[in-house]
C-alpha cells in the first residue's frame, strides 16, 4: 500500500507519438493520482488520449516524459523485465474485446497470470469471486461457449484474481448490450466498495461513468474537468463543454 | 512457466492450422526419412552379411605367395599344404593353382576371349577347407581328376550357359575338350572360385602342362584358434620365406564390402539434406505467419505479465514441436523404407538406435533455428500494438 493513499499518481505526462512534421502530442502534461478503493472514469473526445494515458499509467507503453507510481513504484525507472513483473503483480486489465485466451478454459484464463508468475491462486479468494460474479458454473467453457457478458465476466475474475493495486478498464461495456453491460458495471462498483479494489475505466458512455466516483474528462491529451460523485447529467454537460455532443 | 502450458500453447499454434503444419512438417519428414533410410539400409545389409557369415564361418584363412624381395613373383615349397595341416588348431587344410589359359564354349572361339574365366588346378580335398560343394553333378572323384574332366564355378557356369553338368557338355581348354562334371554352388569366402574352372592337380600338369606351383592355401581352422593359426601361418607354409607369404581371412573382405549401392547412397543422402533444408524454410515461413497471425495473443500475453523469456519459449516450442512431428514421421517412414526394403533383399531389417537419435537430433536443432528468429520477432512485439491488431 502506498503511505499517502493513493495507488497510482502522475505527475506531467507527455507521450509524443512520431518525430518531426507527423508528431502527435497524445498527452500534454497530465498530473493526477488515483486513490486507492475509487473507481475512476476517465472520459472525453476520441482522439483526447484516454487509451494512451491508460496505457502509460499501466505500464504497457513508455512516456515522453513525466513520472508515474503504481504502490509507490517509479514505473519510469523501471526495465523490461520489472515492468513485466509490476504488470503481472500488480495490475489488472479489463479490455473492450474481452481478450481471453479462445484455447484456455474459463479457470485457466482466470489463472493465467499466476500461473507465469509461478504462482498458485488461493482458493478461497478465487471461490470468493467467483461466486461474486456469477460464473461457478461456467469456468469449465471456452470462451467461444460463453455470452459477452459472461467472457466479460470472466475477464474480470482474471483481473482481479491477482489481488493487484489497480485495475485498469478499457471501455468495458464496449462490446456488451445495455443490460450485461449495466451488470458488469454494478460488479466493477461492487469491487471497489466490497474488496476496496481500485478501479480506473475508460468510457464513451455517460451512464457507465455515473457507476463511478469521480470522472476525469480529457481533451486533446490534457485533463479539463475532474468530477466528484459524477451523474449523468454533469457527464454530459462537462463533455458538452469539451466539445462532444 | 509451467511446462504444460508450453506444450498446449505450441501445440495450440498448430492444431488450429493443421494442414499448414502438416505442409511445413513434411519437408522435415522426407529429409529425415531419406538419412534413416540410408543408414538402415546399410545396416541391415550388414547385417545380411553377418548372418551369412555366421552360417559359413569366419574361420577361413588363405596364404598365398607374394613377391620375392627383389620383385619376382615368390614360390610356396611344395609341401606346404601338409605342413599347414599339421599345424596345431588347423583342421582341414587344401590349395589351388593357377594356370594361364582360356577355357572356350568351341574351338572356333579366338584365344583370348576368356570372359574373364580362370583355370585352376585343385586338391582332390579342396570342398571341406573352402566350405563350398557342387549345386549339379559330383566333385572331382579318383578317375575324374586324373583325366579332362571340369569343375565349373558358379558365376563361370553362368558366363559360360552352361547350367547343368552332363556328359554332352565339353569345354575346350588347352587344345583339348573337357567334360563338365560338376557345377559349383557359390562359395562366398573363395569368390575367385566362382569364376574358374576347375581341373585336377594330376590332370593339370598331365594335359595342361601345369608346373604344380601353389596359388592359394585354404586353411580352415577351430574357430577359437583362427588367430593363433593366422600368427603361424606364413612360417609355417614357407619357413625359409616367411614375409613372402600374404595370409589373409576372406570373412574379414566380406565385412568390409560396402554391399550397398554407393551411387544411390549418395543420391539419397543429398535429397535428404535438400529437403531438409527447405523443411527448415517452411517451419521457419511458418513460424513468421504464426507470430504474426497471433500478434494479439502476444500482447495480451505481454500485457497480462508474460515475460519476452516466455514468448520467445511459447514459439520456440511450437517451432521444435512442429518439427519433432516432421522428425518423428520421417524416422518412422524411414524404418518403413528400410524394412521394405531389407525384405526385398532378404536381408534382417536393422535401422540402429543412433540413426534414430541423429534424426531427432537434426530435427531438434532444424526447430531450433528456425524457431529463433520469429520468435524474437514475437519476444519484441510492444504489448500495446500488438494488442491494438484485431
Ligand atoms: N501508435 C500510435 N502512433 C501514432 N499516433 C498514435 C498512436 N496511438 C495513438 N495515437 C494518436 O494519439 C492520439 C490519442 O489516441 P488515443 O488512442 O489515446 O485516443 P482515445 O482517446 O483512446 O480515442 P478513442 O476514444 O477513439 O479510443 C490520437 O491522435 C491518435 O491518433
Ligand atoms: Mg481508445
Amino acid at each position: 500500500m502506498s503511505p499517502d493513499g493513493f495507488a497510482v499518481t502522475a505527475t506531467d505526462l507527455v507521450k509524443v507519438y512520431g518525430t518531426g512534421d507527423s508528431a502527435v502530442r497524445a498527452l500534454d502534461g497530465v498530473t493526477v493520482g488515483f486513490r486507492r478503493g475509487r473507481f475512476t472514469a476517465i472520459m472525453g473526445p476520441s482522439g483526447s488520449g484516454k487509451s494512451t494515458l491508460m496505457h502509460c499509467l499501466a505500464g504497457l507503453d513508455a512516456v515522453t516524459s513525466g513520472r508515474i507510481t503504481i504502490g509507490g513504484t517509479d514505473l519510469t525507472r523501471l526495465r523490461d523485465r520489472q515492468l513485466t513483473a509490476l504488470r503481472r503483480d500488480r495490475v489488472g486489465f479489463v479490455f473492450q474485446a474481452f481478450n481471453l485466451l479462445p484455447q484456455l478454459t474459463a479457470r485457466q484464463n482466470i489463472t493465467l497470470p499466476s500461473e507465469m508468475a509461478g504462482r498458485r491462486v488461493d482458493a478461497d479468494h478465487l471461490a470468493h469471486i467467483v461466486d461474486v460474479l456469477g460464473i461457478g458454473d461456467r469456468l469449465g467453457h471456452r470462451p467461444a461457449e460463453l455470452s459477452g457478458g459472461q467472457q466479460q465476466r470472466v475477464a474480470l475474475a482474471r483481473a482481479l484474481a491477482t489481488r493487484p493495486e489497480v485495475i485498469f478498464a478499457d471501455e468495458p461495456t464496449g462490446n456488451l448490450d445495455s443490460r450485461s453491460g449495466a451488470e458488469v458495471l454494478g460488479l466493477l462498483r461492487d469491487c471497489v466498495r466490497g474488496l476496496g479494489q481500485t478501479v480506473v475505466m475508460v468510457t464513451h458512455d455517460p451512464s457507465a461513468a455515473a457507476y463511478a466516483d469521480r470522472a476525469l474528462v480529457l481533451a486533446d491529451g490534457r485533463i479539463v474537468h475532474d468530477l466528484d460523485g459524477p451523474t449523468r447529467a454533469t457527464v454530459t454537460e462537462a463533455l458538452g463543454l469539451a466539445g462532444v455532443r | 512457466m509451467p511446462p504444460a502450458d508450453v506444450a498446449r500453447v505450441g501445440a495450440a499454434g498448430l492444431v488450429t492450422r493443421p494442414l499448414r503444419a502438416v505442409l511445413a512438417a513434411a519437408g522435415i519428414a522426407i529429409g529425415v526419412a531419406a538419412m534413416v533410410a540410408v543408414v538402415g539400409i546399410s545396416a541391415s545389409s550388414r547385417a545380411g552379411v553377418e548372418r551369412e557369415l555366421a552360417a559359413i564361418g569366419t574361420n577361413l584363412l588363405t596364404a598365398a605367395p607374394g613377391r620375392t624381395f627383389t620383385g619376382e613373383a615368390a614360390r610356396l615349397p611344395d609341401e606346404a599344404v601338409e605342413m599347414a595341416g599339421r599345424l596345431d588348431g588347423v583342421t582341414g587344410a587344401s590349395a589351388t593353382g593357377r594356370l594361364d589359359l582360356g577355357v572356350y564354349r568351341s574351338d572356333l572361339i579366338p584365344a583370348g576371349e576368356t570372359n574373364g574365366i580362370g583355370v585352376l588346378a585343385v586338391r582332390p580335398d579342396l570342398l571341406g577347407p573352402v566350405g563350398a560343394r557342387p549345386a549339379d553333378g559330383a566333385w572331382l572323384n579318383e578317375v575324374t581328376r586324373q583325366g579332362p574332366a571340369l569343375v565349373l564355378g558358379a558365376e563361370a557356369a553362368r558366363l559360360l550357359g552352361v547350367h547343368r553338368a552332363s556328359a554332352d557338355v565339353r569345354l575346350w581348354l588347352g587344345n583339348q575338350w573337357f567334360v563338365v562334371v560338376g557345377v559349383l554352388a557359390p562359395a562366398p569366402l573363395a569368390p575367385e572360385l566362382d569364376t574358374a574352372v576347375l581341373v585336377g592337380w594330376e590332370a593339370a600338369r598331365s594335359l595342361l602342362g601345369f608346373d604344380g606351383g601353389i596359388g592359394t592355401v585354404y586353411v580352415r581352422t577351430d574357430p577359437d584358434r583362427v588367430a593363433d593359426v593366422r600368427a603361424l601361418l606364413a612360417r609355417t607354409v614357407s619357413p625359409a620365406h616367411p614375409n613372402e607369404v600374404l595370409v589373409e581371412r576372406p570373412s574379414d573382405a566380406l565385412l568390409a564390402q560396402e554391399v550397398t549401392d554407393r551411387a544411390l547412397t549418395g543420391l539419397l543422402l543429398g535429397l535428404g539434406a535438400v529437403a531438409l533444408l527447405v523443411g527448415g524454410v517452411g517451419v521457419a515461413n511458418t513460424m513468421i505467419v504464426s507470430v504474426l497471425e497471433r500478434r494479439a495473443e502476444v500482447g495480451l500475453r505481454r500485457a497480462l505479465g508474460a515475460t519476452r523469456a516466455q514468448i520467445r519459449t511459447q514459439f520456440l516450442a511450437e517451432s521444435l514441436l512442429l518439427s519433432a512431428l516432421g522428425g518423428t514421421a520421417g524416422i518412422l517412414t524411414g524404418a518403413v523404407v528400410t524394412w521394405g526394403y531389407a525384405w526385398s533383399r532378404g536381408w534382417p531389417p536393422a535401422v540402429p538406435g543412433w540413426a534414430q537419435a541423429a534424426g531427432l537430433a537434426v530435427t531438434v536443432l532444424i526447430g531450433g533455428i528456425a524457431g529463433l528468429y520469429p520468435a524474437v520477432r514475437a519476444a519484441r512485439l510492444p504489448p500495446t500494438e500488438a494488442l491494438a491488431a484485431p
